[in-house]
């Protein structure tokens, strides 16, 4: 079996706030850069299906030379190969151009079973790029997958959590699943891992190679900027009693026709 | 041309973040002078079909068959296709649920066609279509225009306003006939296993009442405690990432960054620090108010109202005038 999971480099949650429109619009983003939480589920799940079954994994990423080092987060947790598509050449991040080169990279490994992947990045969150790629590759997609319980006989049987319930679905390999954080608990590098990933060699490849021509963008992207700063001045209820305070803030409540 | 709104359907009725997307949509399809066409699929579509005709829509499309009982991506995506077709379908949208998103970038990119996913704003500027998207956890928007002629968004639910139902509507009810049949279908739902039976969904939710880590000094009683007041409100219960890491609520009930965006016009966080992650799932709450022992918690800094006191006092006393209050106006 043959698994390829799909990461990205995103800013480290606690500094997104701190990220600039200037950074988003020149694409140059200064934070603190880390594999893409919701990737590390995808990662870790390629990792344990190797452990149960047996399987060759190689973790894929579009990106600059700096995204390497999601690569080798991936590696370090135990993903056994990795390659960078370079996208220093390419215009602004359209959605489908992103899951075509993925597409590409992943038809360029041979024969793929499945592809992993999280379900959203924390940065764009357009959680579609997956779609995407299920759609270019004509394989069935099976998002927020919770459990994969059976890769046997040409098909994978999955948990998916969707609204109000649990659904157990199968569908032929090969296939797209973007999991859900419930899947696991994306293991902690070890030392071995760390010093094993700093040393790989991360082939990159480029559209070309690739055979994938730069089509125009889908979409614009304009007015890039920060929300405007929501000024709120709490109001605290004071009061002799608890009652008292709730009573108070339940009229406010009320004023504001909330409720 | 025409505008098409689907309006997505979960245990046989309408799920209601698609009914805001309707009432939007009948404002775009004015601005552009296109047609108002409601897309419902499902084993039955008969009443949300008639009440799309009364949240407006001109048209109101229906693909009806056992094969769409259960959402599955492969056969609405070809319902959706054939509803474009028919309709000639220029913008597509959807509530950006989690069908919602997923079925809009999948028939966006078989048809080649720009897309804006779960966008906070959509309207018309000098007769083009601008939806705006909050991106990096809702630090940055972003104005997206389309160079396709095809577009589609998915659209955040709570974005816009529920719209009034007319009494009476006069749209044209039209049923297409699915081409598609099991065989072509790659997933096979084997077993399905309710979860919550009859909650409201945090997504659709305009109260929410969320506890965090400060009920630990009794979990089970403190997540009582805010579940009883989200009842009186007729809300949903809501957690911080760190009462769900410690095992006093499932997952599902996680707001913020790893969890669940919510926008109701009610937020009611009770024991939560207001961590940015936090923030970042409940931040566009209209209004805000904080229950925390501590004055010095971050909440209190994105909170229009807060009480500073011992959530075990402070949320009964609050059911119990909410009760009094509510049950006077009635
Ligand atoms: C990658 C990443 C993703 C994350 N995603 C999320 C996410 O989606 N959602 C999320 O919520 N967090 C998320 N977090 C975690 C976040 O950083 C915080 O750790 C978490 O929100 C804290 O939860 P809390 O406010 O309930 O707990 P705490 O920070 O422990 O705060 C508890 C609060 O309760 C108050 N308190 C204690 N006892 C009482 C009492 N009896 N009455 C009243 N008040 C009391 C305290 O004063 C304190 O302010 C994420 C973190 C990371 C790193």
């Amino acid at each position: 079996m043959k698994i390829a999971v799909l990461i990205k480099q995103t800013p480290d949650t606690a500094e997104l706030p701190k990220v600039s429109a200037d950074e988003v619009r020149t694409g140059d983003v200064k934070a603190a850069m880390v594999i893409n939480p919701w990737d590390e589920f995808a990662a870790e799940e390629a990792v344990r299906l190797d452990e149960r079954f047996g399987a060759e994994t190689v973790a894929i990423t579009l990106g600059g030379p700096e995204a390497t080092d999601a690569l080798k987060h991936a590696l370090a947790m135990g993903v056994a190969g990795a390659k960078r598509i370079d996208d220093s050449q390419l215009p602004d991040g359209d959605i489908w151009l992103t899951a075509t080169l993925l597409a590409a990279a992943v038809q360029a490994e041979g024969e793929v079973d499945l592809v992993l992947t999280g379900k959203q990045s924390v940065d764009e969150n357009s959680g579609s790029v997956h779609v995407g790629v299920a759609q270019k590759l004509g394989y069935p997609l099976l998002t927020n997958v919770v459990e994969i319980q059976e890769v046997e006989g040409g098909q994978v049987r999955a948990v998916r959590l969707v609204d109000g319930a649990r659904e157990t679905v199968q569908v032929p390999l090969p296939a797209v699943i973007s999991v859900g954080k419930e899947i696991n608990e994306p293991r902690y590098p070890s030392f071995m891992g760390i010093r094993k990933a700093s040393r790989a060699q991360i082939p990159t490849l480029t559209p070309e190679e690739l055979g994938v021509a730069v089509p125009d963008s889908h979409v614009r992207w304009d007015r890039i900027r920060k929300p405007e700063e929501r000024k709120t001045q709490v109001q605290i209820f004071d009061g002799a009693t608890v009652e008292e305070k709730a009573a108070k803030l339940v009229d406010a409540l009320l004023a504001e026709k909330v409720i | 041309m025409s505008l098409l709104v689907w309006i997505e359907q979960a245990q046989g009725s309408a799920v209601p973040s698609c009914w805001e997307v309707l009432g939007q949509g009948r404002k775009l399809a004015d601005a552009l002078k296109t047609p108002l066409v409601a897309l419902v699929m499902g084993e039955e579509t008969e009443a949300t079909a008639a009440a799309a005709a009364q949240y407006g829509a001109d048209t109101v499309l229906t693909l009806t068959s056992p094969l769409l009982a259960r959402y599955r991506l492969t056969a609405y995506a070809a319902g959706l296709r054939q509803a474009i077709q028919e309709a000639d379908a220029t913008v597509i949208l959807t509530s950006a649920t989690q069908n919602g998103r997923e079925l809009c970038a999948a028939v966006a990119c078989e048809l080649d066609a720009g897309l804006a996913p779960d966008v906070v704003d959509l309207r018309v500027e000098e007769g083009q279509l601008v939806a705006t998207r909050s991106i990096y956890s809702n630090n940055i928007l972003v104005d997206v225009t389309f160079t396709t002629p095809r577009q589609f968004a998915s659209v955040r639910p709570r974005s816009f306003p529920m719209p009034e139902a007319a009494d009476a509507a006069s749209a044209e009810i039209r049923e297409l006939p699915l081409s598609l049949d099991e065989e072509q279908i790659p997933e096979k739902i084997l077993e399905v296993a309710q979860t919550d039976g009859g909650e409201i969904s945090l997504t659709d939710a305009r109260i929410i009442v969320s506890g965090g880590r400060g009920v630990a000094a009794d979990p089970a009683r403190g997540f009582q405690l805010v579940a009883e007041l989200a009842q009186v409100l007729g809300g949903a219960v809501g957690a911080s990432r760190a009462a769900v890491d410690a095992g006093y609520i499932p997952y599902k009930h996680q707001v913020g960054q790893t969890g669940k965006t919510v926008r109701p016009d009610l937020y009611i966080a009770a024991g939560i620090s207001g961590a940015i992650q936090h923030l970042a799932g409940m931040g566009g709450s209209k209004i805000i108010v904080a229950i925390n022992k501590d004055p010095d918690a971050p909440i209190f800094s994105r909170a229009h109202y807060g009480i500073v006191g011992d959530l075990f006092e402070v949320l009964p006393a609050l059911t119990a005038e909410f009760k009094k209050r509510l049950g006077q106006q009635k």
